[in-house]
């Protein structure tokens, strides 16, 4: 392995309408090597990557490429140079083929014609040269969102990339094909390529990775072997507060609830078909209920039943002891149910709107379009809940897509919280971002709950699961197998114990 | 390296999936097949030879417009401004051979540049200063159509125009007593376009970004595809086609009318979502739009047999083909979306 790096950034400065989000950033990568680049959400990781990939152009510094300095226009530009990215929401466009997406802009041609057969030969070849065997004539939407991510890293792999990014490549994928894919990973590094990868799982950054850089707030912490920094001071380092923080996140004291108050949300053999099997659950209030399972079980499909946003098919739902009739996203926000969603870009957030905005949405709606919330108390409450959540930014007036992740994540959960609903559905609200604003989200939905909010908590994390909950329900191939409520049952081998058991006794 | 390999079928069937693809083709080649065979069974001379090559005749513009709409619709844009585009041509064509005196192999390659120059100027405006292709389009409709006015508000005959007398010229398949039939050169002139389309589209990088562009813009871009080219390409393809279009017209009715074309763009619109292209973008073919006009004009032909129809008639009955065509695939779309689950 050469020493002589083969990109070298050195005072990398970014700005962004009045926001640094890069301050005179170094990052050096050496062929060979899998770099991580660490850092909370908003430290400026993907503000980095960005620069590096000609997405944007920095306002300060420079970038050596191989000894010459480079600067990329766009993603193209960066392409040719040997830049390839892999981005983590894919981007391919699914209405081609396996094989179209692969070789897009680069096909093999017979004069100024596309040689079908010969993509189609070696689209098999480059795949199975990863380990995966698809139908590659087949378009790419008739594959899961983990495949087509395979199929994303294949492609960046052909272009003979000199330098590999991966963004966040893992956050869709289940274990075995994070396996396929590290596996990947460390012989694209071992045949000389240079790799940065961003991950929240420490784990496989700490599996894969030989470097790693830190950064904080748009500013380098510094750059260390993977061996030399143990996981705590790791955290430290992205957090710049005391390891402590995380320590005292923990398992949340479970809540006396009365033993025969009526339920807040009754569900009576509620299902949807091909969605989840009819279910039996009981939501009380101040109670956390998690819902556990693999990707794919149904848990998603089970929150989106109780928050009205798709249809039953079958059974009942009742609130506070009344049936409900037809159940709706508005009914049920005017019943106090709060839904925040998976996928915070596309079902949650308007990009385009500020902060302050998005935050009012449902509030506004609540109330009715003509009567508008006073400007002043509008502002009071923003500003209360921007300090409150530690967003950052705290710019009630920027474009939300401006914000990172986790704190888009916060700007949807204030939504929530200003309608103050009785029920929240928290979908998946930790993923994606970084261990801070987890704390952060974790600890206000043990606030929330100690306030007497029910909270319905999805997440793939089970250890987050056991921490907040007070209930369990696991579920397993889109039905709802047990529900879990002993103290002792609380752990994550007891919810592995019940997936693992309940599917075999079938 | 002994490593587990990771196999996934696709969720759907190839063969659902091939299939699903050309249900609205499908759909739209079984309506024309019902369409004639009850034109055969109710109106006699329905079975005359020449009613098909017909089609090919009266709307020649047409479809050469629409195949330039093809490659807007497939890159997720709209052309409104063909309409204008294709009378000012038409217009061009007039007044610069007859007004003017040049000789018309001079003018009609001139007006087929205007074409091209003009879209990839609407085109380049739309990508560039990321105008919505809508908008940008309707300021080509008013502005062409105000030109061709300004030049002549009444008709201009071509008549004594030698060059445009060749476009009418028929070429004959068999005799036309005995089963045969006859087509002029613009038909060709349109199978032409509609060939060279097919090809471009299926077999050429260009024609494949257009496929990504409308799948995923972002993405597109992101994979490192020339989104710039493709989008400025595109509407430079469909304002060379809107060009064409009036020098077919000038063909075939030997005259300029300022007022042709009026609404034009969205026949053509209609006729490319009735020939199954998806309005989003990123799905369609062009034989399918090929089969939409053909619909089109077969819905005229049927109204001109009934006699007692007003011509009307032919718009009503586009009207509910449109949404039927667009609530089909939303259907189809939906149901791929369930299969996934």
């Amino acid at each position: 392995m050469s020493d002589e790096p083969i990109v070298q950034m050195t005072g990398i400065t970014k700005d962004f309408t009045g926001v640094r989000a890069l301050d005179g950033v170094d990052f050096t990568l050496r062929p060979g090597e899998i770099h991580a680049i660490m850092g909370e959400n908003g430290a400026g990781k993907s503000t980095l990557i960005k620069v590096l990939t000609g997405v944007h152009s920095p306002d300060a510094g420079r970038i050596l490429l191989d000894g010459e300095p480079v600067r990329f226009n766009s993603p193209g530009h960066a392409q040719a140079g040997g830049i390839a990215t892999v981005y983590q929401e894919v981007n391919l466009t699914e209405n081609l083929s396996v094989a179209e997406n692969l070789f897009a802009g680069r096909e093999p041609r017979l004069g100024p014609f596309i040689n079908f057969r010969a993509m189609r030969r070696r689209a098999k070849a480059l795949l199975s040269d990863i380990g995966v065997d698809l139908n590659v004539a087949a378009p790419l939407s008739s594959y899961s969102i983990a495949t087509q991510q395979l199929v994303a890293i294949a492609r960046a792999v052909d272009i003979d990339a000199k330098v590999l990014i991966l963004d966040e490549p893992t956050s869709s994928l289940d274990r075995e094909e994070v396996a396929v894919l590290l596996r990947v990973m460390r012989s694209l590094a071992d045949s000389g390529c240079a790799m940065v990868f961003i991950s929240h799982f420490l784990d496989q950054v700490y599996e894969i990775c030989d470097r790693m850089t830190v950064l904080r707030n748009g500013t380098l912490v510094g750059e260390w072997a993977t061996a030399d920094l143990p996981e705590n001071e790791l955290i430290g380092h992205m957090l710049g507060r005391e390891v402590e923080t995380l320590d005292a996140l923990d398992r949340r004291r479970p809540h006396d609830r009365p033993a025969q108050s009526t339920p807040l949300v009754s569900a009576a053999g509620l299902g949807r078909k091909g969605a989840v099997a009819p279910f039996d659950l009981d939501i009380h209030e101040g109670e956390v209920i998690g819902l556990a399972g693999l990707l794919g079980s149904g848990r998603t499909e089970t929150a989106r039943l109780i928050a009205g946003a798709d249809r039953h098919d079958t059974g009942t739902i009742a609130f506070d002891g009344r049936r409900i009739g037809g159940h709706s996203p508005r009914t049920a926000a005017a019943r106090g149910i709060g839904f925040c969603p998976e996928n915070r870009k596309t079902e949650g957030l308007v990009g385009d709107l500020t902060v302050a905005e998005n935050m009012i949405l449902a509030m506004q709606a609540s109330r009715g379009w003509a009567r508008a919330i006073p400007p002043a108390r509008r502002s009071e409450l923003v500003a209360e809940f921007i300090d409150k959540l530690d967003i950052r930014p705290a710019n009630p007036d920027l474009p939300v897509r401006h914000l990172s992740g986790g704190n888009q994540q916060k700007v949807l959960l204030a939504r929530w919280m200003l309608i103050e609903p009785r029920l929240l559905i928290l979908d998946e609200p930790t993923r994606g971002i970084d261990v801070g604003a987890k704390a952060d989200i974790q600890r206000l939905v043990a606030e929330l709950s100690d306030a007497g909010m029910a909270v319905l908590f999805i997440s793939a994390e089970l250890d987050e699961v056991t921490r907040l909950s007070d209930r369990i329900a696991v579920l397993r191939d889109r039905e709802l197998i047990d529900i879990l409520h002993e103290e002792s049952d609380m752990t994550t081998d007891r919810i592995v114990d019940t997936i693992v058991t309940r599917g075999s006794a079938e | 390296m002994s490593s587990p390999t990771l196999t996934e079928r696709p969720t759907r069937s190839t063969l659902f999936d091939g299939l699903s693809r050309y249900i609205p083709i499908g759909a739209t080649v079984a309506l024309l097949a019902a369409m004639y065979l009850g034109g055969i069974a109710n109106y006699p001379n329905f079975d005359n030879p020449q009613l098909i090559p017909d089609l090919f005749i009266g709307n020649a513009g047409l479809l050469i417009v629409a195949v330039g709409m093809t490659f807007v619709i497939l890159s997720g844009g709209i052309d409104l401004s063909v309409g204008s585009v294709m009378a000012f041509s038409t217009m061009a064509c007039a007044w610069l051979t007859v007004e003017a005196g040049l000789p018309a192999s001079i003018v009609v390659p001139a007006v087929l540049v205007f074409g091209v120059l003009s879209g990839a100027f609407t085109g380049a405006i739309i990508h560039y200063f990321n105008v919505q292709p809508f908008i940008a389009t309707l300021a080509g409709l008013f502005l062409y159509r105000g030109l061709t006015l300004q030049i002549s508000d009444h008709d201009m005959s071509i008549r004594d125009i030698d060059f445009f007398s060749w476009g009418m010229q028929r070429i004959e398949f068999g005799d036309p007593r005995d089963g045969g039939f006859s087509l002029p050169y613009i038909s060709f002139i349109a199978f032409g376009v509609v060939i060279l389309a097919f090809i471009v589209l299926h077999y050429t990088r260009f024609g494949r970004s257009v496929y990504a562009v409308g799948g995923s813009e972002q993405s597109a871009l992101l994979m490192g595809l020339p989104v710039a080219r493709t989008k400025v390409g595109v509407y430079a393809i469909s304002g060379f086609c809107a060009a064409l279009g009036g020098v077919v017209a000038a063909f075939y009715t030997k005259s300029a009318n300022p007022l042709a074309g009026v609404g034009l763009e969205l026949d053509a619109i209609a006729a490319v979502v009735v020939g199954g292209t998806l309005l989003t973008g990123g799905a369609g073919f062009v034989l399918g739009t090929v089969a939409g006009v053909m619909v089109m004009g077969m819905l005229t032909t049927i109204i001109a047999f009934q006699g007692n129809l007003s011509s009307w008639w032919a718009r009503i009955v586009v009207g509910v083909l449109l949404l039927a065509f667009i609530l089909l695939q939303r259907v189809l779309a939906r149901s791929g979306e369930k299969r996934k689950g």
